[in-house]
């Protein structure tokens, strides 16, 4: 029977009708979305998962979740304290003289050699399921002799169906201190653990020209295992930092087999190495490793016991984040990162819920976020709407202009140039440049060491007297007036230049070439022009920009530095003398040099949080804020938002494994996307509709046509 | 015509050698060895040891053109130029400066770039031919006049704005399509039927206005007069004998960019998060990965030669009066 044209319309209007129960827009797999899958994205592929050479904030996206260090940042508490992970308990802390005679925990500083690390770790962790632990029934490796064949065949680490698992001894976690010292791991902390642990150094040097896999034989001297759940790592002198140190990834355990396997010839050839496949003991594994389109984590199945915190800090009760209080981790079975490199996207994805976070491009930042009558920030109504909720947090950084030191105008210890720094950091309103340039998302930085870190004074306490006045229960910025003072104190009065009768003239040395950067340089040129200086933006390459930097060619240059730990010698050892850049290659980018901070600053790195050493700290503070080498800008706030469904949201900028606290209510999710994905269907209707008219005009007249 | 292929390869190998070392000198001038070890080595805590160390693990210790400390022939083979394009012309790519297997990457990564160019070519071709046919069909009306119109305006406007547009309306507004993404198999369908249709629409303009003159062209031509005369309709005319002449044009046109579908579009796949190889020379400038690009602008310059080749190779077989020796 053939069927007519119109007769086919019922059906086309059934099938557009049925549209309306599906998400045609869903980019996940329609059975994907029941489970408690979190979806993320990245924006760029991490360089490296291997532990000892990851030291970004995209690599630690990942590697996080995967591998475990001794300890970790508690979850909840603040201020930023450290809990065993892997570890038994917190480590037992021996002071030695050079004799390797035991001092008591007061001993002075200078009497103390040698530190001890009597490290223990929890008995049955297992690493997760991998191919370099697969054995037979006759316990020989599988995979540790591979043929040509077998990698021939072979384009994942998937492709190896065997997989074994053993459990963590302390051996593996020595072998991750051998792997830092080999230099062909490359591991950014290489020089500077040079420093501290015994025999580093010196087993750099006898493994130079070995391969990975015969680094197991070999041992360090300052590294000793005591048995199968202690060991001792020994360190040059005090160095109370070092705790940080170990509740970092590099050193996480890394099995010998991992490098037995992974060193075959031919695995590189295929991307198979242990930089792309990462084997740990952390509540993830790396299931999925396309870095040019999604990385999945997956819940390690032989992931130990461990318990969502039963305690945090005042409030959190209130809060909600003690719900999940003593229940197993993590509460997530899987986490899609999917690689989203454009904005409009990411954002439109997420608004459609399939993302369950998002930060805020500065595109889209009016659209979710208002400011209210008292300068507060709140969700637009848009976003209260989906009840989408905002996490805000001051971030443990650093951003600020800094003034090269050994510069013959701005530089030096002079009350000339002091005064001139000082002048000009009070004339640039670090205020005004927040609101322009990053939406409010800022704190004016009063001091080197930001909130959250201890030794930061709030209030009245921490204010920069230089540059700020304590009035009205805030920091009030100067008055142009006294900055202008200032230059006619430094010499430069109206900012006249007295040995060319013309306006000063100062460089401000950037990398910053682009369009969408000039309006941020005109600004800074603005400032400057308060105090009648005439300041020359030089633009070059990043890598001209650099060379500048580490020759001292620079005048005026933006900075910034983000915690490696919460400890204040992290961010106080930018300013050190012996860090200088030109001098010594260090992070002392400014080349600052002060006898009596450099003295403050050696008795303070290695004491204790006691009220001694906050005063030291504030001391520092005051010493840095009068010779004003930076001008301390402003530490960022980052601003996040994340969907009603989303659970157990704290904000732990330390921790970097926090997947594994975070609880989803997927129903919600399901829901809340079907209502907010229904396709727009009377388009296409209208459009079959007009087809359906067309032809059947045709018909007619053609019928028509044949009639006559 | 295998003699005439064989002399193409060989000419095209000195071509390949100057390539290679305008993109040595230019890449070089503009970074240099510590610059790239600083780029990959991070920004954090980075020493003079780290960076000497970085250059000696990746072979860039040594001098870029002419080593003068070494002996004889080691004088040019001891080189960075040496050592890192020996390789290419066996079409073996190495490893890039951030320990990836270059080969291996572009291989997993140009399916994704084809899933997209070539439906994207293909329907093209079929919609602009269409369209240019049907203006000429309708030529001297006012059909062909809102055409061309039409033409200028669409080729007047960014392609960026047709994915703008076209994520805004078809992946936001009326909810039809994923707004970017990709799958495997069958499944990439639901993600690349927006791409491919904003590329179809975005270079109509260009192709229907280029078609449209090729066929004119025909039109006018003293055969299509005497097959009008014989009493063919206007349809049967352009379909049985302008289309089929106009074709050695359309071709040169076409089989000179197919072997280049492989390395993706940029902005598109960057759009629709695809992961094709449009990015990967561009992300490799970005982190001054020397490894990768050398290797992309030489793949891009044999693909290049490869499909002049096909082409030449291609009118003979369209048009017998053309023979190759």
């Amino acid at each position: 029977m053939r069927m007519r044209a119109y007769q086919l319309l019922p059906l086309c209007f059934l099938l557009l009708n049925s549209c309306n129960d599906l998400q045609l827009n869903n980019p996940y797999s329609e059975d994907e979305g029941k489970h408690t899958v979190l979806y993320q994205s990245f924006s760029e592929r991490p360089k490296h998962l291997d532990p000892a050479a990851a030291y970004s904030e995209n690599e630690y996206a990942f590697i996080a979740q995967i591998y475990e260090p001794l300890f970790q940042y508690h979850y909840l508490k603040r201020p930023y304290q450290l809990t065993p992970l892997t570890a038994s308990k917190m480590p037992e802390i021996i002071y030695l003289d050079r004799s390797g005679k035991v001092l008591s925990e007061n001993a002075p500083e200078q009497d103390i050699a040698y530190t001890d690390y009597v490290l223990n770790i929890q008995p049955n962790v297992h690493f997760q399921p991998h191919p370099a632990l697969a054995k037979n029934a006759q316990g020989q490796y599988i995979y540790h002799q591979l043929s040509l064949e077998q990698i021939q065949a072979s384009q994942t680490l998937n492709d190896f169906k065997e997989v074994g698992t053993r459990e963590l001894t302390v051996e593996d976690y020595v072998h991750q201190i051998k792997r830092l010292a080999h230099p062909k791991i490359q591991s950014p902390i290489a020089e500077i653990m040079k420093n501290y642990i015994v025999g580093f150094d010196d087993f750099a040097k006898q493994v130079a020209d070995k391969p990975k896999t015969e680094i197991k034989a070999l041992s360090i001297a300052g590294v000793e295992i005591i048995s199968q759940y202690q060991y001792k790592i020994r360190i040059k002198g005090k160095y109370p930092q070092f705790i940080f140190w170990l509740s970092m990834p590099f050193f996480a355990p890394m099995p010998w087999e991992a490098d037995v396997f992974y060193e075959q010839p031919g695995l590189a050839d295929k991307n198979i190495t242990l930089d792309w496949y990462p084997i740990g003991t952390g509540p993830y594994l790396l299931a999925e490793n396309n870095p040019n389109r999604r990385m999945i984590l997956q819940k390690n199945p032989n992931f130990h016991v461990e318990n969502y915190p039963t305690e945090g800090e005042e409030g959190d009760q209130k809060k909600g984040l003690l719900e999940d209080a003593g229940k197993q981790l993590p509460l997530i079975d899987k986490v899609v990162f999917m690689l989203e490199k454009e904005t409009i996207p990411y954002w439109t994805k997420f608004l459609q819920g399939y993302y369950d976070a998002s930060g805020i491009a500065s595109d889209s930042f009016d659209q979710a976020i208002q400011f209210t009558g008292s300068g507060g920030v709140a969700l637009t109504d848009s976003m209260k709407q989906k009840g989408i909720q905002l996490q805000t947090s001051v971030e443990t950084s650093d951003f600020y202009m800094g003034f090269n030191m050994l510069d013959a105008t701005v530089g030096g210890d002079s009350e000339k140039a002091r005064k001139l720094r000082q002048a000009i950091s009070i004339a640039v309103d670090y205020e005004e440049f927040i609101s322009i340039f990053r939406n409010g998302r800022g704190l004016v930085a009063q001091g080197v060491i930001p909130p959250g870190i201890y030794g930061h004074a709030d209030g009245e306490a921490g204010v920069n007297s230089y540059s700020f006045t304590w009035q009205d229960n805030k920091a009030q910025r100067k008055k142009i007036t006294e900055a202008q003072q200032l230059m006619i104190e430094a010499g430069y009065p109206n900012g006249i230049d007295p040995a060319t009768k013309e306006a000063l003239i100062l460089n401000f040395d950037t990398a910053s070439v682009s369009v969408d950067d000039r309006p941020m340089m005109n600004w800074y040129r603005k400032q400057f022009e308060k105090l009648g200086i005439k300041l020359v933006i030089r633009a070059t390459d990043y890598n001209r920009f650099q060379e500048k930097m580490r020759t001292g060619n620079e005048q005026i240059f933006v900075w910034g530095w983000n915690a490696d730990y919460p400890d204040p010698e992290n961010f106080f050892f930018l300013l050190y003398g012996p860090n200088s850049k030109v001098k010594f290659g260090g992070e002392n980018a400014v080349n600052y040099q002060s006898a009596e901070f450099d003295k403050f600053f050696e008795k303070m790195r290695n004491m204790d949080n006691t009220p001694e050493r906050y005063q030291i700290i504030q001391q520092m503070q005051e010493v840095v804020r009068h010779d004003a080498p930076w001008i301390f800008g402003f530490h960022p706030k980052s601003f996040s938002l994340f969907h009603s469904w989303y659970g157990n949201l704290k904000p732990n900028l330390m921790a970097n494994n926090r997947l594994k606290y975070t609880k989803l209510d997927v129903l919600t999710r399901l829901e809340k996307r079907k209502a907010w994905n229904q396709p727009v269907i009377f388009p296409l209707t209208i459009g079959i509709l007009m087809i359906c008219s067309v032809a059947t005009f045709i018909i007619y007249r053609r019928k028509k046509v044949v009639i006559k | 015509m295998i003699q005439y292929i064989i002399r193409r390869f060989l000419y095209a190998i000195p071509l390949l050698i100057g390539v290679n070392i305008l993109t040595f000198v230019l890449f070089f001038v503009v970074n240099s060895p510590d610059d790239m070890a600083r780029m990959q080595l991070g920004q954090k805590r980075v020493t003079e040891q780290a960076i000497s160390n970085w250059k000696q693990q990746h072979g860039y210790n040594i001098p870029l053109l002419w080593n003068s400390e070494a002996q004889d022939q080691e004088k040019v083979t001891k080189t960075i130029f040496y050592q890192k394009s020996v390789g290419l012309f066996l079409f073996n790519f190495g490893v890039s400066d951030s320990g990836r297997n270059i080969g291996a990457d572009i291989q997993e990564r140009m399916w994704p770039s084809l899933a997209l160019a070539l439906p994207t070519l293909v329907v093209g071709l079929v919609v602009d031919v269409s369209f240019a046919l049907m203006m000429v069909l309708f030529r001297n009306s006012y059909i062909e006049r809102t055409g061309l119109v039409i033409c200028v305006v669409l080729l007047s406007i960014s392609s960026l704005f047709y994915i703008i547009g076209g994520q805004f309306l078809f992946a936001k507004v009326l909810k039809w399509v994923p707004i970017s993404g990709y799958d495997d198999g069958f499944s990439a369908f639901k993600f690349l039927i927006l791409p491919v249709l904003i590329g179809v629409f975005s270079g109509s303009g260009s192709g229907v206005r280029w078609y449209r003159t090729l066929f004119l062209e025909e039109v006018e031509k003293d055969y299509v007069r005497t097959a009008r005369a014989k009493g063919l309709t206007e349809t049967q005319v352009l379909f049985k004998h302008v289309l089929p002449n106009a074709l050695i044009p359309i071709l040169t046109g076409v089989v000179v960019i197919l072997p280049l579908l492989f390395m993706g579009s940029l902005i598109m796949e960057s759009f629709f998060s695809i992961p094709g190889l449009g990015s990967y020379t561009l992300d490799a400038i970005n982190s001054q990965d020397f490894a990768i690009v050398r290797s992309m602008v030489f793949l891009g310059s044999v693909l290049y030669v490869f499909g002049l080749l096909l082409t030449d190779i291609s009118y003979t077989l369209v048009d017998p009066r053309v023979r190759l020796s």
